[in-house]
């Protein structure tokens, strides 16, 4: 009982530690989405400024894709803009944007400047959409499947590791 | 001495004062003429959190995203939705981590017992220790100390 008294104590404190070590260096911005395996939402929004075509759920369907959600005004954006370029440039997989709350035309003339690496571009101008996929902040990227369902959701920039080891095996695996 | 009372009840103002101006971030252009409506908006956006600054309600948000649910909230309402109605439109999108009060529900019931388990190990792990304690107290009468705390042993 005396050594339970002196060791019992100490296990407490050491799940205690553990138990903090992970829970205080989890990222809080990292939410996981209650909308994974569920039919992406239904819209059908216009095209931004100088397109022709904008872009509804009707567009995800056939094809496994990414939707890519951004803005001008979004600063991380441009951190994966040359990543997107490149998976374009290679037509690994369809990348549909939506234009998240841009002022009209603004999205347009960052496309022209940066260059675009989209299939389909929607503008989301009331950002209603975005809310309808449980958008916290720009960028964040969903994949979808060959069934237009949402299977998985990246929140921040993709830099090159997160393209090879997150998003590129998940896209190979939904082809299958 | 009445000055100092005086300081007192100003100083004891201030700090309400200070209290209350941290309220809410609901602008004019945003709210509802119906006053019940509007009552009812800002009942259900104090329950819910700003998924942009965590620990603000969507009521206390100035974050862009908050206003757009705060609108969201306010033209459900008018299109006739109940309050539950409007809270799960939400939380069909964003999860159960935005409500602020968490729902009693399988995957929490951790969260609204442990609290309670904890106390009642502690509790009995308190009165454990006691009992002992005083059943070693009547030895005291028999004035024996050397029998006994013998240290370091």
């Amino acid at each position: 009982m005396k050594r339970l008294g002196f060791y019992l104590p100490i296990a407490i404190f050491a799940g205690v530690v553990i138990y903090l070590a992970v829970g205080l260096t989890l990222d809080p911005h990292k939410l996981p989405s209650t909308l994974i395996d569920k039919p992406a939402p239904e819209f059908d929004l216009p095209p931004i400024e100088g397109f022709e075509q904008g872009l509804s759920s009707q567009d995800l369907n056939g094809e496994v894709s990414l939707v890519n959600i951004w803005g001008s005004w979004c600063v991380s954006c441009i951190i994966e803009h040359p990543i997107l370029m490149e998976i374009k440039k290679n037509n690994i997989v369809p990348i549909y944007g939506i234009d998240w709350k841009d002022p009209p035309g603004e999205g347009a003339a960052w496309l022209k400047k940066e260059g675009n690496p989209y299939t389909l571009i929607g503008d989301d101008a009331d950002g209603r959409v975005a809310i309808d996929f449980g958008v916290t902040g720009a960028p964040e990227t969903f994949i979808i499947d060959k069934e237009g369902r949402i299977r998985y959701k990246y929140i921040g920039p993709i830099t090159p590791e997160v393209w090879n080891e997150i998003i590129f095996p998940v896209v190979e695996e939904l082809r299958k | 001495m009445n000055r100092k009372i005086l300081k007192l009840m100003l100083g004891g103002l201030f700090m309400l004062a200070l209290g209350l101006g941290a309220a809410w971030a609901v602008e004019p252009d945003e709210q509802l003429d119906d006053p019940a409506l509007e009552e009812r908006a800002r009942d259900i956006s104090q329950q819910l959190r700003c998924v942009v600054c965590q620990n603000q309600s969507i009521d206390e948000s100035t974050a862009p995203l908050a206003r757009d649910l705060r609108l969201i909230i306010r033209e459900r309402l008018v299109a006739g939705d109940s309050n539950k109605e409007v809270v799960t439109f939400v939380v069909d999108r964003y999860g159960d981590f935005v409500l602020l009060r968490p729902p009693f529900q399988g995957d929490t019931y951790v969260l609204w017992f442990g609290p309670l388990i904890i106390f009642l190990i502690g509790g009995g792990l308190i009165f454990y220790y006691f009992r002992k304690v005083l059943k070693a107290v009547p030895d005291q009468d028999s004035s024996s100390p050397a029998k006994k705390g013998k240290r370091g042993s």
